[in-house]
């Protein structure tokens, strides 16, 4: 591995480590008590907190294919995480490395059978990696994520990809937990701060081999934050994210101890109507259908996925089974983050994202 | 026995193992000079090398670096070139000279960005157990080169000074770099806050887009840079650092060369005296069918023989001076210019075979002459047993000889080649060869003046040397040239010694100096030290001086700026100056150059200039060229309050303190340590000591020189010798006829010694002033064009009697000793060899 990829892997690494609990504080991170959510200003940034992720996932499908293509349907990733690190607290230097902003950008293309991706890593500083407390705003580089309006834009410029997207809200934002206070274990520290912006239209172009195509689709966004949010016995969760094609949403997720048991659970469900319901441990199941295992590192990854939640039962089948994300580079894992149908039956009822995480040893995020 | 084997005992056999003292000291000269070349070219080659390593650990693979002077520039540059759409990562990088608490040493620290840095210098990046220490304050990792000298380990603390406190830092982790460079890497905002360098940024690495054209991106780069903040590529910056150090490097060589030369002119002499004692039996295996051709083929053969044992001895010996110097002086023999480098030795073949070559080279045309000249001797002539008959009368000056000396003069016109000296040189090698050339032009008009004395052998001697200049001058060749050295050298040690002398009289006026940390620059004086020393009892004045570096002509190294507090007599005083002074206006204040500024940039004492300081651009006026024997590389001096109200740097790196009448240095020193507890990081010295040391190291750094000339003396003798010898070996006859007419061996010998010493005292004559006229180019030229030091003649008359008498009997003695062993032989087989 080289110099670069070792240096952002542990540094990163050992920052979210830190993130679960039990781990040695330099500062006092503020704890997450239940609050309203305060619009636009928790749309930004809130540094006191360790540990604050945007986080968008997506259907697109190319506008206007080739001649003689089927229009494709493609898989979008882009994350931006900010980590309060706890050291340098008093320094006066412009480079006093208090904030760090990580951003990973996956694109999950069929043709090519596996994941493209990239990431980049900063200190805040100098207007050159910023995360604004005032709306979302994050920025590394030529990398950012902000709201204009009340649209999402995103802006990628990667190794092998690069895409210009917008993601417009065709639904109310929906506040997570107890009204924006998410709970992730049996103890009260356990928790985050968390909202999801379902149903975004998405719209702009995406380069893949230095070809550009214009895409629609539909997307995710979830903004969390919180400072020590997994107990020290976390291993993994499971976490979904669907659109379902009726404009109803659901949200559900299982954190899994290093026994592989699910000991706390949670997630929101919004039928068509927008009637929501909260959805607690005991009413979310994740049974694997299906187990894939990466010929690049071994790891198996339930690849299908039954949910249960609640009243509601959803099969989840992914867009092609190799969505692994080696992100050893960036935020120090390696887990699976892939584009999923949702089917009732063998009807396609939507489409959303299913992430795995903890499956190769112990959790790093 | 073959007959090939037969031909070379008769032609080489006795005649090596008859004068096996001249043979080794004839190898050991050509030894002296291969071993003295090759280590000069091995000790720089390996240094440039290790350079080069150290630069790729420092510089990555950076495309471009931004660099500012000493104290940075404005960090806010940064943030704009980062934004540059060709610029694919920029790292910045905040540099410091941390002083080691309790040495006298510094370690250079590197703060970085980590996440910047692992795309250009991963080499930077510290090997951690525990990954946020990259970025934690009051963390250092280490090279391990570094690691090895401190004698640390991760886990160990450290302690740096900065400004005057003690700094701890653990030793999070090593290094990954390989080199043997010396060197710690911190945070970037951690060194900031430490060392007090906020807002301040040493240099930016830049890595481009693939394909983006450098000179382009450097251009576009150059308009958004304060002034002052340069861009270019690592290797450019580099090549400063191995620029500086040539000149000093070129002297060396030279001095390689002249120990060279002086080998060939012994290996010449002892060939002499060789091909003139076996001249029987070269006459007869002439005879026996020998060609002209293949006889000038053995001679030569041997010649190459003695060439490639002392080129052999010379590469052994030449590692060994080299191994023994990296390790006492560094890198760059001791001249201090690559710090933190010591270099592993790497022999290229290809190198030390051309030391080989030029070893066997000029030991091949050393013998080729005397070969050539025994090859045209008339057979009948040569089988006589050394009837050598050739008594030239007239001898003219050789046109090749004036010609010479006239284009050494104009030589000496010629301005540097390529910031080298090499006009200076060429002018001495002129000069030198020209007056080798006049040397029998030289005897005969020098002889013509002595009376001839009543005393017979005496009277013998001149009339027979008067009869055969040519024969004297040979004999002298080697002599006049190591005189001519030995005085050159000695008088220019001596003008260098007394200028440097005056010199620090004139710049070390005031009774303490004071600086702020005895190495790097993490030390400094803040305002409030600074009030607290000038209202220390016993101190009637102080005068603080800031050190910076600017850049004075685009693309050259840095110079150092030093703004001073000076009073009104001060510059008259404590400058030296060898131009101005100049008055100056107020809207372009005074600034003062070296001569090394001066001569890079031609400013004269009446010049407005510009000059980038603090990230804006002033005028000043040139109000003097001062001479600065400390800072080779240039050093401007401007007042202090100018410099503040320019820069707003308040800050002081050094202090000179005068004291109250009845005052001693004791007892500030007590004085200081009482009043100011953090005085234990400052160095306090005496003009006297500071005087000392200069001194100390100028000695040493000649004593090579010395010992170089002690052995060019022994040579030049060991040659004169030779010559005698190879001269009383061919006039047997003479001697015998000289018996039979009734001249007692005594009177012979006495005859010898005369022959000896005269012959001797014109070389000596000659050598002395040759050597003061190579002693005036070394001063005027080759110094002042490789240093850039000016300074005054002075002539070490006492030292150069003293030497001309030694010398003188010196040689009489060579002269008896070359007699008495010639003169063994009886009078009858004396007379035999000839009838």
């Amino acid at each position: 591995m080289s110099s670069r990829r070792r240096f952002i892997t542990t540094v990163v690494a050992t920052c979210f480590a830190a993130a679960r609990g039990g781990a040695r504080a330099e500062v006092t991170y503020p704890a997450v008590t239940p609050r309203p959510l305060d619009f636009p200003r928790d749309h930004g940034s809130h540094p006191q907190f360790r540990t604050e992720w945007w986080y968008i996932t997506g259907w697109l499908r190319d506008e206007a294919p080739s001649a003689g293509e089927a229009p494709r349907d493609l898989g979008v990733q882009v994350t931006f995480f900010r980590h309060r690190s706890g050291v340098a607290e008093d320094s006066t230097s412009q480079f006093a490395p208090r904030q760090l902003l990580f951003a990973h950008a996956a694109i999950a293309d069929p043709a090519l059978g596996r994941l493209r991706h990239d990431q980049r890593a900063a200190r805040e500083g100098f207007g050159l990696a910023q995360a604004s407390e005032a709306d979302t705003d994050v920025v590394i580089g030529d990398w950012s994520l902000r709201r204009a309006g009340t649209t999402y834009v995103a802006q990628v410029e990667a190794r092998d990809f690069a895409f210009a997207l917008d993601f417009e809200p065709r639904a109310p934002l929906l506040a997570q937990g107890d009204a924006g206070s998410s709970r992730k274990g049996p103890h009260p520290g356990e928790a985050s701060y968390y909202y999801s912006h379902p149903q975004l239209a998405a719209l702009g172009s995406v380069t893949i081999d230095e070809k550009t195509h214009a895409v629609r689709g539909r997307a995710w966004l979830d903004h969390e934050w919180a400072s020590e949010f997994l107990a020290p016995t976390a291993r993994g969760w499971d976490w979904t994210g669907i659109n379902f094609d009726d404009g109803a949403a659901l949200m559900a997720f299982v954190i899994r101890d290093t026994a592989g048991r699910a000991y706390w659970a949670g997630g929101t469900w919004r039928d068509a109507t927008g009637r929501v319901t909260t959805l607690r441990t005991e009413d979310v199941r994740f049974e694997p259908q299906r187990e894939w295992r990466s010929p690049r590192t071994g790891i198996g990854y339930p690849v299908a996925m039954r949910v249960v939640a609640g009243e509601l039962t959803v099969d989840l089948v992914p867009l092609f089974d190799d969505q692994e994300l080696d992100s050893r580079a960036s935020v120090g894992a390696i887990y699976w983050e892939g584009a999923v149908r949702a089917l009732r039956g063998d009807r396609r009822v939507g489409q959303g994202y299913l992430e795995l995480t903890g499956y190769g040893g112990r959790l790093r995020i | 026995m073959s007959a090939g084997a037969l031909l070379w005992r008769a032609v080489s056999g006795g005649a090596l193992a008859g004068q096996r003292g001249r043979v080794a000291l004839a190898v050991g000269a050509i030894a002296l000079g291969v071993a003295l070349g090759f280590a000069v070219t091995l000790v720089n080659a390996s240094a440039a090398d290790e350079l080069a390593a150290a630069l790729r650990t420092v510089a990555g693979t950076a495309d471009l670096q931004i660099r500012g002077p000493r104290n940075g520039f404005d960090e806010n540059v940064y943030g704009r070139v980062a934004r540059d759409p060709d610029v694919v990562t920029a790292s910045p990088i905040v540099e410091v000279e941390a002083r080691l608490e309790g040495h006298d040493e510094a370690l250079r620290i590197y703060g970085i960005d980590a996440f910047r840095a692992a795309a250009v210098t991963p080499a930077l990046i510290g090997i951690a157990p525990e990954p946020l220490d990259l970025l934690r304050p009051g963390r250092v990792f280490v090279s391990p080169a570094a690691a090895r000298a401190l004698a640390v380990a991760p886990g160990a603390t450290i302690e740096v000074q900065s400004g005057l406190a003690a700094l701890p830092l653990l030793v999070a982790g090593l290094l990954p770099a390989a080199d043997a460079q010396r060197f710690g890497v911190m945070d970037i905002a951690a060194v900031q806050d430490a060392f007090a360098r906020h807002g301040r940024l040493s240099r930016i690495d830049l890595r481009l887009r693939p394909g983006a054209p450098h000179a382009s991106v450097a251009a576009r780069l150059r308009a958004i840079l304060p002034p002052g903040v340069t861009v270019a590529t690592p290797a450019a910056h580099a090549d400063d650092t191995v620029r500086l150090s040539r000149a000093y490097r070129v002297n060396l060589d030279a001095l390689a060369l002249v120990a060279l030369f002086t080998g060939a002119l012994l290996v010449y002499a002892t060939q002499r005296l060789a091909v003139a004692r076996r001249r029987a039996s070269l006459a007869l295996v002439r005879a026996l069918g020998l060609t002209r051709r293949a006889l000038v083929g053995y001679l030569v053969a041997e010649g190459a023989l003695l060439g490639l044992v002392g080129a052999a001895f010379g590469l052994v010996a030449g590692y060994g001076m080299a191994t023994i110097a990296v390790h006492a002086l560094g890198g760059d023999l001791g001249a201090g210019y690559f710090r933190g480098v010591t270099p592993t030795l790497v022999v290229e073949v290809p190198v030390a075979l051309a030391f080989v070559l030029l070893g066997v080279a000029v030991s091949v045309l050393a013998s080729y002459l005397p070969a050539r000249e025994e090859a045209r001797t008339s057979l009948a002539a040569a089988l006589k047993a050394g009837g050598r008959g050739s008594v030239v009368h007239a001898q003219r000056l050789p046109h090749v000889a004036w010609i010479c000396v006239a284009a050494g003069v104009l030589a000496t016109a010629l301005p540097p080649v390529d910031d080298l000296p090499l006009a200076g040189f060429l002018a001495m090698a002129l000069l030198l060869t020209g007056t080798l050339a006049a040397l029998p032009w030289i005897a005969k008009t020098a002889l013509a003046a002595v009376a001839v004395p009543r005393n017979v052998p005496a009277a013998l001697a001149v009339t027979r040397l008067r009869a055969t200049p040519a024969e004297a001058a040979t004999s002298l060749a080697a002599i006049v040239a190591a005189v001519a050295l030995m005085v050159a050298m000695a008088i220019m040690v001596a003008s260098f010694r007394t200028s440097l002398t005056v010199w620090l009289d004139a710049v070390l006026p005031a009774d303490v100096y004071l600086r702020a940390g005895a190495a790097g620059d993490s030390g400094y004086l803040s305002v409030d030290a600074q009030r607290r020393i000038a209202a220390l009892p016993g101190v009637a004045r102080v005068a603080f001086t800031r050190w910076q570096s600017v850049e004075v002509a685009p693309g050259s190294p840095r110079v150092t700026l030093l703004a001073r507090d000076l009073a009104d007599d001060d510059v008259a005083r404590t400058l030296v100056l060898v131009a101005g002074p100049r008055p100056a206006a107020a809207e372009a204040p005074a600034l003062w150059v070296s001569e090394a500024v001066a001569d890079r940039t031609g400013w004269q004492p009446g010049d407005t200039v510009d000059l980038a300081l603090g990230g804006g651009s002033y005028r000043f006026t040139v109000a003097g060229i001062f001479r600065d024997y400390a800072r080779q590389h240039g050093a401007l001096i401007v007042e202090r309050r100018v410099y503040r109200r320019l820069t707003g740097d308040d800050v002081a790196n050094e202090a000179a303190i005068s004291l109250a009448p009845g005052d001693s240095a004791g007892t500030f020193a007590a004085t200081l340590a009482q009043r100011m507890p953090e005085a234990t990081r400052m160095a306090v010295t005496t003009p006297a000591a500071l005087r000392a040391l200069s001194l100390r190291i100028f000695d040493r750094t000649f004593a090579v020189t010395h010992a170089l000339l002690a052995v060019a003396i022994a040579i030049g003798l060991a040659g004169l010798s030779s010559a005698l010898a190879a001269s009383i070996v061919s006039r047997r006859r003479e001697f015998g006829a000289l018996r039979h007419l009734g001249m007692t061996r005594r009177q012979i010998a006495a005859m010898l010694v005369v022959e000896g010493t005269v012959s001797s005292a014109v070389g000596l004559v000659t050598g002395f002033a040759l050597g003061g006229a190579l002693a005036l180019i070394l001063i005027h030229v080759v110094n002042r064009q490789s240093f850039h030091w000016s300074m005054d003649l002075a002539i070490p008359y006492a030292l150069l009697a003293t030497l001309a008498a030694a010398l003188l009997a010196a040689a009489a003695a060579t002269s008896l000793a070359s007699a008495r062993q010639a003169l063994r032989h009886d009078a009858v087989s004396a007379v035999k060899d000839d009838w």
